[in-house]
């Protein structure tokens, strides 16, 4: 049976149109229900003491003044903490070389960041935890700290875990084609110094947990505001030493995650931790402050690369030197050394040529841990690729789409391998920048930005072409030893009045995933999508998977889905074959009742069909299978990822005088493959490109040479405002993967990956009649007057 | 304590319309009370320090920061959340279309957002999208790119200022 995606005439057509949400009604009614919404009876707070220092031993914990605050009721030290909760160790056999020291849920004897838990205080409120936590005496001993991730190797650095010999916790080389030559032979080479800036995530709701457990059952039951329910059931039964049966995660809403909410926590283990020692619900409410010393960090990345190209504007090279740095663990259990590789993956992505080379070293420091946040390492391998295209093509005098158009690969080249042996079913780079040229009028923008600068107005327009790795199969995590399940699945089931519950593994945060699945579950059976209620987010309920990362929810979640609802649809139409004494085949599900295929005449409402089933199985034949529930999961098989891809640009004009950027306009054409509901999918890529936009203009988490994080807090860490954001086009092509049959890839991160390269090659488009060029995100408008000479100081 | 400096406070307000009378902590902020003394948990906590506007609630007439104001100053004060506004059907076109356009992802901004741009929309006119983006700038929104929210308030004034005008 195949679903002909491409008549919107079908039966049941609701995969490709624009549903609601069936959450967002109870959302904005203020109705939502997010892990500090939630009381339980005895319920208690926790509050952490963290450390103050970048790197200090731990010599000893007072507590006393502590105790006494009025409802605190106990205080433990990272020793209480690992009578209970097994340190881990984050690295991936996979990554070959990747290592890192056990981290435990509250530091032992040693403090490796600033905020990093040293004691947690838990009392009845938490204000009484905060007082209590605010009169513990911890007394230090600072130790050096390594800090500057380019000299973190060398000899006279400190070795932050002496028992690893040295600084680096992973590198790997990838090398094809014979780059020193192609560069010593080749028309031109440009090379730049790139540096993007070390981010978080700033979900609006912070990181949240309420664990609580029931010794008389002897299970642990976890809200959490988490992206992976099932990966943490796995993590919480491990190190806890419990059962996995006996303990069972749920996230109702989650606000916001980004992939902040992927990765597992040392406060949020110890909160686990001391619920099993208390007997009792334990609350934990990140902090704003708290939030940005201990949510993970990214994109804290430098990078040395060069192009070589010929005199037609073809790309013969690329080498791309990148490091980065993250912190004094690596993140459990996805592992920091992710991002790096992702550089050395995706670097030249869109474009055909045979010689590349790209080295990542990814080394201790002690700042706060880095790990995946959205759009892992595409952001900084687009802004690299991308640059130095845009270099190259001024340095030749050739247009930055005509250097593209010359190097993309053919859209109908696929299946193909790229230089960085990354695989691509079916991508559309041509189509797309078509697409692009036609919504933006490229040479309509090219003439005003002309006749502009005839007046001293200096606009910039800047491209970006991308490929974003979505659907990951086993290939990302699991073949290195993780616990991180790839496959997802589905139960669909039909209620005695033909309503529809479906179950599913992968999670909403906001992407809009319960809408989805509606819609998938709806066509796939026939009934409207309204008459589908989705559950999510309930480890004890739902089949077990990987939850939402990765751009995953659609391709993977959605397959299992639609799966899950035609082998539901045969089972009914096996059973209504039965009642109405007709040819199965004959019969066919629209609209919520059982019709003759052929005439579309109504046979029997899935009521009629429940009813029987459920409450006159008398009348039904014996033998006759009589389940109404079916239950598939789906995995990837041909491909590792299914990589997607898509354009973008950026309008914007720079004031010379002060630096300051304003973004006029940006436009987005990506190919995710099958769009299920065009409305979310636009939003998704629109919310992507202002995180992108962020990291390209305001966003930056500074530390001073002894590792203290100066700028922790809303005030002072700048995110993108309504006021600063420009409104912006999205358009779509259309490639659907072979891998399923649904054909859906991941819309998730693409904005973020493309946008910041977009904004640098218009910022560096506007900026090139005065010489200037910048490459250090995010271009504040002091790097853009430094960069004109203006300001040198 | 003294009564130079009590840590308790009675105070005694409206709330959604209805008669709230409680002895509060010195200390507490008026969203904390809100969520947890009443339950009316649509006001959320972010930033705690008046920056994101996630917090965001009517008092007296005007859009205030849940978390700068405390409880005791909320004495004698006519307070209305998310929760109320919703039952009174107050801001429902507003609503209906930030559900139609999409105008929310996670929804932990919204509340306060909707309160904000009620702020905006009750004093009437037809405001620009740059008007509207300004009035905004004290709601961080990390989902959606703000574009879709700025449609919703701009597509709500417009047809709020088309009846008022008919």
């Amino acid at each position: 049976m195949t679903i002909q995606f491409g008549n919107p005439d079908r039966p049941n057509s609701y995969i490709g149109k624009t549903v609601p949400r069936p959450n967002a009604r109870r959302l904005v009614q203020g109705r939502g229900v997010y892990v500090d919404d939630i009381v339980l009876p005895r319920m208690v707070h926790v509050a952490f003491v963290r450390s103050p220092f970048a790197h200090a031993k731990i010599n000893s914990i007072d507590a006393e003044d502590a105790k006494a605050v009025k409802g605190v009721l106990r205080v433990f030290t990272g020793q209480d903490i690992a009578e209970v909760c097994k340190p881990w160790v984050a690295v991936l056999a996979h990554l070959k070389g990747l290592k890192s020291p056990p981290e435990h849920a509250i530091a032992v004897d040693r403090a490796c960041w600033v905020g990093e838990p040293v004691a947690a205080v838990v009392a009845t409120s938490r204000a009484a935890a905060e007082d209590g936590a605010a009169l513990v005496d911890v007394d230090y001993e600072q130790l050096d700290v390594v800090t500057d991730m380019m000299t973190a190797l060398d000899p006279e650095t400190p070795v932050l875990h002496p028992e690893m010999g040295d600084n680096l916790a992973f590198r790997r080389l990838h090398e094809q084609g014979d780059v020193d030559e192609t560069f010593r032979t080749a028309h031109k080479v440009v090379s730049a110094r790139f540096v993007t800036g070390r981010h978080t995530g700033v979900t609006l709701e912070p990181r949240s947990i309420l664990v609580d457990w029931n010794p008389a059952e002897e299970q642990m039951t976890a809200w959490h505001a988490t992206q992976a329910p099932h990966m943490i059931q796995t993590v919480l039964a491990t190190h806890l030493d419990l059962p996995e049966s006996r303990v069972r995660v749920i996230c109702e809403d989650v606000g916001g995650s980004y992939g902040i909410k992927v990765h597992v926590y040392p406060d949020e283990m110890a909160t686990a931790a001391i619920a099993k020692i208390m007997k009792r619900p334990v609350k934990f409410i990140a902090d704003r402050l708290e939030s940005f010393s201990s949510d993970i960090h990214a994109r804290d990345h430098q990078i040395e690369a060069k192009i070589a190209v010929g005199e037609d504007g073809r790309i013969l090279a690329m080498d791309v030197d990148d490091w980065t740095a993250i912190g004094p663990y690596s993140v459990y259990p996805r592992t920091s050394a992710i991002e790096g590789n992702q550089v050395v993956n995706l670097c030249g992505g869109p474009y055909d040529f045979q010689n590349y080379r790209a080295r990542t070293t990814v080394v201790f420091q002690n700042k706060t841990p880095t790990c995946q946040y959205r759009a892992v390492g595409h952001p900084i391998a687009v802004a690299i690729t991308e640059g130095l295209v845009d270099m190259a093509a001024a340095e030749i005098g050739m247009d930055p789409v005509e250097i593209r158009r010359r190097n993309m690969f053919r859209d109908d080249a696929y299946p193909v391998t790229s230089p960085a042996n990354m695989r691509f079913e079916g991508l559309s780079h041509h189509a797309s920048m078509d697409k692009l040229l036609e919504l933006m009028d490229y040479d309509g923008l090219r003439a005003e930005q002309a006749e502009l600068r005839k007046k001293g107005i200096y606009r910039g327009i800047g491209i970006a072409s991308f490929i974003e790795l979505t659907n990951p199969s086993p290939f990302m995590y699991g073949i290195g030893g993780a616990r991180i399940s790839a496959q997802d699945g589905c139960t669909v089931r039909m209620d005695p009045d033909g309503s529809i519950v479906a179950l599913s593994g992968v999670t909403e945060q906001g992407q809009g995933t319960e809408a989805m699945l509606s819609q998938v579950v709806a066509e796939g059976l026939g009934v409207s999508p309204a008459r589908v209620r989705v559950i999510t987010g309930d480890t004890q309920v739902t089949p077990y998977g990987g939850g939402t990362w990765a751009s995953r929810g659609a391709g993977i979640g959605g397959e299992a889905a639609l799966q899950a609802a035609r082998a539901l649809r045969d089972s009914i139409l096996e059973v209504a074959a039965s009642m109405l004494q007709a040819d199965q085949a004959q019969l066919d599900i629209r609209d919520g009742a059982v019709v003759d295929s052929t005439s579309g005449e109504a046979r029997m409402p899935l009521e009629e069909l429940g009813r029987i089933v459920y409450f006159r199985g008398d009348t039904l034949p014996k033998g006759l299978p009589r389940e109404l529930v079916q239950t598939r999961h789906f995995i990837t098989s041909e491909y590792p990822f299914a990589f997607t891809n898509g354009v973008q640009a950026s309008y914007l004009e720079v004031d010379t005088e002060t630096g300051i950027v304003k973004l006029l306009k940006h436009w987005c054409v990506e190919d995710c493959g099958r769009v299920i509901n065009p409305l979310l999918v636009d939003e998704q890529i629109r919310g992507g490109i202002v995180q992108g936009l962020g990291g390209a203009l305001f966003e930056e988490i500074h530390y001073d040479a002894e590792g203290q994080l100066l700028n922790g807090s809303m005030a002072d860490y700048l995110v993108p405002m309504a006021a600063e954001m420009p409104d912006m086009i999205i358009g779509h092509v259309e490639t659907p993967t072979g891998e399923s049959l649904l054909g859906a890839k991941g819309a998730g991160e693409a904005g973020t990956a493309g946008s910041p390269a977009a904004v640098m090659n218009a910022i560096n488009d506007a900026l090139r009649p005065m010489g200037a060029q910048v490459t250090e995100m995010p271009f504040t408008p002091e790097r853009i007057v430094r960069a004109l000479g203006t300001l040198n100081d | 304590m003294t009564e130079m400096f009590r840590d308790k406070i009675d105070i005694s307000l409206t709330v959604n319309g209805e008669p709230v009378e409680a002895r509060v902590p010195a200390g507490q902020h008026l969203v904390d009370f809100l969520r947890g003394e009443l339950g009316l948990t649509g006001a959320h906590a972010s930033c705690e320090h008046g920056v994101c506007g996630a917090c965001t609630l009517k008092v007296d007439g005007k859009a205030v920061r849940g978390c700068l104001m405390l409880a005791a100053q909320a004495d004698g004060a006519d307070v209305w959340t998310v929760e109320g506004l919703s039952d009174l059907g107050a801001i429902k076109d507003l609503q209906d279309v930030f559900v139609e356009r999409n105008a929310l992802q996670c929804g932990f901004c919204t509340p306060g957002m909707l309160v904000a741009i009620n702020e905006l929309l009750e004093a009437g006119g037809m405001p620009s999208r740059d008007q509207i983006r300004e009035h905004l700038s004290g709601n961080y929104c990390r989902c959606t790119g703000y574009e879709a929210i700025v449609d919703a308030v701009e597509s709500v004034a417009r047809v709020r200022a088309h009846k008022g005008a008919a």
